[in-house]
């Protein structure tokens, strides 16, 4: 018989083996998977981990991506951690980066021309605050009705959603777009384009800011008194309020922080990148971010490499699909099971297996 | 007189502890056992292989001349054995029948048990309305409810977990009465208990566990409270030396304190009004689940107090939070160890954090010095006599008594002018309780006002000064111990109401 046991403090070995465990686990299982579809399963494996880093024809290309898109995950990622260390969450980080891209276009776009060095700092900060002002909406609710902020923020990613079409097929719509939806493109703006720091490596201002953010983030859990009440909240309410900490306090600090973060990536994406606003504009950053969060074991460090790991999936997952044909949702699912297997192992890090002989009843 | 069950060298062993050692004991039919020991010396584990919770290394039970082996529970209600739990598993929703249902194998119908349970609870004289919903009951009510339960099923073994912890002096009166009336039926107890006088007055033998080896097993009338609990220990050890001494200026008072419930089943306090002195010692009496929990949250600040009801030294910090209440001196140690007065998965040393950041300057300009938090969870271990591996160790490793007493010395090592305690020494062994009783006389002497709430009237009695009792969240006028006994604390406790009124209309 097996038997689960608690232990009597979390392994420190455990959490670092399980986000490994499970990226071999998904590797295992996905090639099976890939086998099912009829394709070569160790070939598929190379391909999504390998080639966009090492392959002769294609990595000169899909090595820059690897930062272009690590950058937005940390960033969110990194947010999302603080609030989910206090037992707060915002898992509609999605729109708070689709308002901070819109409220910080809206801001450059009211002064183009403008050839002013402060536009792109002033456009930073209204995209941090735009992203703070729609996680403030969850945080307001939470403390004065009691609503669970987990419902309001996923619901108002929907409402983001919306405001991103009015946006860009009405009132940001470029006069010189010939009617078709979409801002004016601010590659073609040199004063705020968010360009490559240095030529082909994907190092824009928004990578810069979550390298930032990742050492920010260590010192504020691991050394800040308010980081030590973040934990405090999400391990034990009780002893929170005893201590002297303020919930409401903490709801506000936690969705203002991941609200900002996320707005801020929203404008560096559509400053960059992705180059203007348009209705598709937002990709998904907001809701993978939720995963690259728990991969990271909600520790920074952890964070940036399951940051770095994600986008690798994304960037492999597209050359899947252009080199053998898989089917799109087949890398959704890989990075879905990656997500299914941390959650599974990360039981060993405070229970441990016990082989017990068959008990007679 | 004829044996029941016959345990038989039983040993369990856990990784790092062997829980029971061999321990080996025979319970008579008709006679009151206890099961005595201190904290962690091995009387769960023991219970629990016997009620079939557990299964054992090594060793046999025979019950009743019948090898005994029971694979789970069930199997042991079927043998005839019962148990009353510490923790009440009842559902607060629900009324006392349907919960007594919810126990049972087969429950007959509803209205045949509502017979049954007064039947049960007539003969036995356990008042106890089938129809009451339990989310009214006191917490002498909701043992009542499972101790019905277990009686419905005509065991043949009772077993007991430290019953009387949460009764009034009347209370317990009736609950001996009724077991006596079992004993006389020829029904078996095994009765746990750290109480000893109790032990003395009720049980016809006992046994003592001591590191999970069972030391002696004595007639309890024969020997002294004193004697029993050296057993326990395996040591002699020191009962806080009396005190007298000129009692200072008045650091805290309240002035009839109101605070709503803050949940469907909490307690509001009603017009709580006391007053401590420096050097004092203020004791408060009272079942569980009178207000106890919310009379501490509102004197540490956790709940803000209407204006003009908490005066620390003269000056009103009804709404002053936690933190600048701490600030001031006036420091509290909650009941509930594990989740309110420390963070379970966290350090030692994070947990010195908790409550001593400011007073001992442990953050320096925002920023956790986390050396000095080490040094300072240190020196709580060092002087309490914490047994852990370490400040890095989390507290929910540590056992309940070793995290009391982390709890106890991180505020007094922080020389608070009023300390306010809930339970100091709940589940702590006698020595480690003597200890901490010292602890806070010392700081008296010092010149700190104390205020102990607690249910163990026998602890408030030995350090109190003057005491007063809290009965659904009123609290009585504070008198001096010297003048009081059991009787008039009972009446006290009880709102000066008599015991059956109390219980009918309440």
């Amino acid at each position: 018989m097996i038997r689960l046991e608690k232990r009597p403090q979390p392994s420190r070995l455990w959490t670092i083996v399980t986000p490994l465990l499970a990226v071999v686990l998904t590797m295992v299982v996905g090639g099976i998977m890939f086998a099912l579809l009829g394709k070569p399963p160790l070939e598929a494996i190379r391909t999504i981990f390998w080639d966009p880093l090492f392959h002769p024809q294609f990595a000169g290309y899909s090595r820059p991506q690897l930062l272009v898109k690590a950058g937005p995950l940390i960033l969110i990622a990194i947010g999302l951690s603080i609030g989910f260390k206090a037992g707060i969450w915002n898992i509609g980080a999605e729109g708070q980066y689709i308002m901070g891209a819109v409220c910080g276009a809206a801001v450059g776009l009211a002064f183009y021309p403008s050839e002013s060095v402060l536009l792109f700092p002033l456009m930073v900060v209204a995209g941090a605050l735009g992203g703070w002002a729609w996680a403030m909406i969850p945080a307001v609710l939470k403390t004065r009705f009691g609503t669970n902020e987990i419902l309001v923020s996923l619901m108002l990613v929907y409402v983001a959603e919306n405001i991103l079409a009015s946006a860009s097929a009405g009132w940001l719509r470029s006069p010189e777009g010939m009617g078709f939806p979409g801002s004016r493109n601010f590659k073609q703006w040199p004063a705020v384009f968010n360009d490559e720091l240095v030529a082909n490596t994907g190092m824009h201002w928004g990578v810069v800011a979550a390298f930032i953010a990742v050492i920010g983030a260590y010192a504020l859990m691991a050394r800040h008194i308010q980081g030590f009440n973040i934990r405090l909240t999400g391990e034990a309410p009780r002893a929170a309020r005893f201590s002297g900490v303020s919930p409401v306090r903490i709801v506000f600090l936690c969705l203002g922080i991941s609200g900002a973060l996320a707005g801020m990536a929203g404008l560096f994406e559509v400053t960059g990148p992705a180059g203007q606003i348009t209705i598709d504009f937002n990709s998904g950053y907001g809701f993978t971010a939720i995963i690259v969060a728990f991969l990271g074991r909600l520790h920074p460090v952890g964070i940036l490499l399951a940051g770095l790991l994600m986008a690798l999936t994304y960037i492999g997952g597209e050359l899947a699909q252009l080199m053998l044909g898989l089917p799109g949702a087949s890398i959704q699912l890989f990075q879905g099971m990656l997500l299914f297997f941390l959650l599974a192992t990360d039981v060993f890090t405070n229970y441990r297996i016990r082989f017990a002989k068959g008990e007679l009843a | 007189m004829a044996t029941l069950l016959s345990i038989r060298g039983l040993t369990k062993a856990y990784p790092g502890v062997v829980a029971n050692d061999d321990v080996s004991f025979d319970i008579d039919k008709g006679e009151i056992h206890a099961l005595l020991g201190e904290n962690g010396a091995g009387k769960s584990t023991l219970v629990k292989m016997i009620f079939g919770l557990v299964k054992p290394d090594a060793g046999e039970m025979v019950l009743d001349g019948a090898a005994y082996t029971p694979g789970k529970p069930s199997d042991a209600r079927r043998a005839g054995v019962a148990m009353v739990f510490q923790h009440f598993s009842l559902f607060e929703a629900l009324d006392v029948a349907e919960n007594v249902a919810l126990g049972m194998e087969n429950p007959p119908k509803p209205r045949d048990l509502a017979r049954q349970i007064r039947e049960v609870s007539e003969t036995y004289g356990l008042p106890l309305d089938p129809t009451r919903t339990v989310g009214t009951l006191s917490a002498g009510e909701r043992q009542r409810v499972e101790i019905i339960r277990c009686l419905l099923q005509n065991p043949r073994l009772l077993i007991m977990d430290e019953p009387t912890s949460v009764l009034t002096p009347q209370e317990v009166e009736i609950l001996f009465k009724t077991l006596n009336k079992l004993r006389a039926e020829g029904t078996s107890i095994l009765y746990i208990s750290h109480k000893l006088e109790e032990i003395r007055a009720l049980c016809d033998t006992a046994s003592i566990l001591r590191r999970g080896k069972n030391v002696a097993t004595i007639v309890p009338r024969d020997v002294t409270a004193r004697q029993m609990a050296e057993l326990m220990v395996g040591a002699s050890f020191d009962t806080p030396a009396a005190r007298a001494g000129e009692k200072g200026e008045v650091l805290l008072r309240t002035d009839k304190l109101s605070l709503p419930a803050p949940g469907a089943f909490g307690t509001p306090l009603r017009e709580a009004s006391l007053e401590v002195r420096a050097g004092e010692v203020l004791g408060i009496g009272g079942v569980a689940g009178n207000g106890q929990d919310e009379l501490l949250m509102a004197l540490s600040g956790e709940r803000l107090a209407p204006a003009g009801s908490i005066f620390f030294k003269g000056r009103d910090v009804s709404r002053t939070g936690p933190i600048g209440r701490r600030d001031a001196g006036l420091l509290s140690g909650p009941e509930e160890r594990l989740g309110h007065a420390a963070a379970p998965n966290m350090s030692l040393t994070e947990n010195a954090v908790l409550t001593g950041a400011r007073r001992e300057g442990l953050v320096r300009g925002g920023f956790i010095d986390w050396g000095k938090s080490k040094g300072f969870a240190e020196k709580v271990i060092e002087r309490f006599d914490v047994r852990t591996p370490g400040p890095g160790t989390a507290a929910r490793a540590l056992s309940g008594g070793n995290l009391q007493k982390f709890v106890v010395g991180r505020e007094i090592l922080q020389n608070p002018d009023v300390f306010i305690v809930n339970q100091p020494t709940w589940g702590v062994d006698a020595a480690a309780a003597a200890a901490i009783r010292q602890a806070l006389l010392d700081l008296a002497a010092q010149g700190a006002a104390i205020v102990v709430i607690s249910q163990d009237l026998d602890e408030l009695m030995e350090i109190s000064d003057r005491f007063a009792a809290l009965n659904e969240g009123r609290l009585s006028p504070a008198r001096a111990v010297s003048e009081l006994d059991i009787e008039k604390i009972g009446l006290m406790m009880g709102g000066a109401h008599d015991m059956e009124v109390a219980h009918v209309d309440s």
